[in-house]
Order: C-alpha cells, then structure tokens, then sequence
C-alpha cells in the first residue's frame, strides 16, 4: 500500500522534472490550468496539452485500474461547490496547489511556497477534524 | 504538433497516471491523510516523499542547464514575498481540500469517471477559475 504510495509520487516527481527540463516550466496544475482563462498570457497551447495529457491518463486508469478513480466520500452539493469555491479561488489566489506549491516549490525550497504548504496542511487538517468533531458531514 | 506541446501531454498524462497509482485519485484517501488527529492514513506522505526526492534531485541538475531542450528559457517563479494573498489564498484552498477532499490535479485527471461528485466540484472550480481572472484584470484596469 505504501509501495503504490510511494511509486505513484517517484512518477509525479518525475512528471514534474521532464516539464521542467524540456519546457522550462513549473508543473502547477492550478497555475496551468487557471492561465488558460488569463486574456494577456500568449502561447496558451501548450496548456491544452498538458490538460488533453491528464484526461487520457484518466482514460487509461479508468480501462486498467479503475479502483483509482473511486470516490466513497458522501458530500452534499452544498459541500462540493463550497469546496470547489475555496480551492479555486484559493489557489488562484495563493499562485499554487500541491503540485506547483507542494512539489515543486518545496523541492526548490522556495520560502513562499515551503510557507504555502505549511498553511494549506494545516487549514486541510484542522478543517477534517473541524467536520468530524461536529459531525459537518456523514 | 511541436515538441513542447508534445511533451506537454506526454508530462499531464504521467502526472496522472501517477496520481491514480499513488491514491491521489481517491479523495477518502486524501481526508483520511488529513485526518491526523483520527484514523490517520499515512500513505500520501510516501507520495510527498517520492515526489520530491525526484524533484529535488533532478532540479540541481536540471538548474546548471542553459536553458530547456524545447523552449527558449527556463520560467521559474523569483518572487520571494510572503504576502498576505499567499497566505489567505493557501488558508481557503487548504479548507477547500478538507471539505471534499479534491486538489485541481486529481479533480482534472478524475472527470473521466464522470462521477456526480466530481463534476460539481470541477466545475465549479475552473468556473471560479474564470471570475478570478476577470477580477484581476478589472483590478489592473483601476
């Protein structure tokens, strides 16, 4: 379970490496995809691709390994939208995700981004105990 | 297709298929890492882990290249302010992920699934994605 953990990251990582030394670019997914909406960023294209590249590795783990895309977790429209609210915003806001934030910045041991991290663990765990503790979900 | 496009579904399809073998995917995982004062589910720090040991690694190499095999220069953010957006943008995305238990990478890479959940947290995301480029640029307009 840890092994599937842990290789899964060492792809990540990897990802995160070649498009940095082939393209010169951060991988950040909220960065990548956000700037697409960004009327005065040129050379959008390249955006598409990276967007076209997760949809048909979701395709892939859809075909051969399906139980990756489960979802147990019972949350109201309510919740989902809220969420969706916050991390759009959110990262948008905070220039970085745990991608851009939480890979690659803190490998780089930028400060805002070692800062970034620190925050949004703390908000995500402090929001988990937060729900369960007052029973906010099922 | 250029070689920079080309790479960059080649890198969006590996970072997916990474996701969905390291559990990223699953957002019960995801609030069972956060759940850190519960039933801790420890397995995603081994994905932090993996992930940046690679990082960190290949980006003091990568970093005495010139410039990248595709493009003309290396883009790599300089800014060194701990500013007040960084910290209350990370504070509400932080919420966010607890909530439902989706970042924007396992989110995009899981729509395939077409599950109920996802979509409304997608969508609702790239669309308030989209308002906050509009307030941006109405702000620089000001």
């Amino acid at each position: 379970m840890f092994g599937n953990a842990l290789f899964g990251g060492l792809l990540i990582g990897l990802a995160a490496l070649l498009m940095l030394v082939f393209n010169g670019r951060i991988m950040g997914i909220s960065g990548i995809v956000g700037g697409v909406f960004n009327p005065t960023t040129r050379n959008q294209l390249w955006r598409y691709f990276f967007f076209a590249g997760m949809i048909l590795g979701g395709v892939a783990l859809r075909a051969f390994m399906p139980q990756a895309l489960e979802n147990n977790l019972t949350r109201s429209n309510l919740h989902l939208v809220l969420a969706g609210v916050l991390v759009g915003w959110g990262t948008r806001l905070g220039s970085g995700c745990t991608s851009g934030h939480g890979i690659c910045g803190v490998s780089r041991l930028s400060p805002r981004s070692l800062l970034a991290t620190g925050i949004f663990m703390f908000f995500g765990i402090l929001t988990v105990w937060v729900m369960n503790r007052w029973e906010l979900v099922k | 297709m250029n070689r920079e496009n080309l790479s960059s579904l080649f890198c969006g399809f590996l970072f997916a298929i990474g996701l969905g073998i390291s559990g990223m995917t699953q957002p019960q995982k995801v609030v069972g890492f956060l759940d850190l004062f519960g039933s801790w589910d420890p397995s995603l720090l081994f994905v932090m882990a993996g992930a940046v040991l690679v990082y960190s690694i290949g980006y003091r190499w990568v970093k005495k290249n010139r410039k990248p095999f595709f493009t003309s220069a290396f883009l790599i953010p300089t800014n060194r302010q701990l500013d007040s957006s960084l910290m209350l943008g990370s504070a509400l995305f932080g919420i966010g992920w607890g909530i439902a238990g989706f970042c924007p990478g396992p989110a995009l890479t899981s729509l395939v699934g077409l599950g109920h959940s996802v979509l409304v947290f997608a969508g609702t995301m790239l669309a308030v994605m989209l308002l906050f480029e509009k307030w941006q640029s109405r702000k620089a307009i000001r």
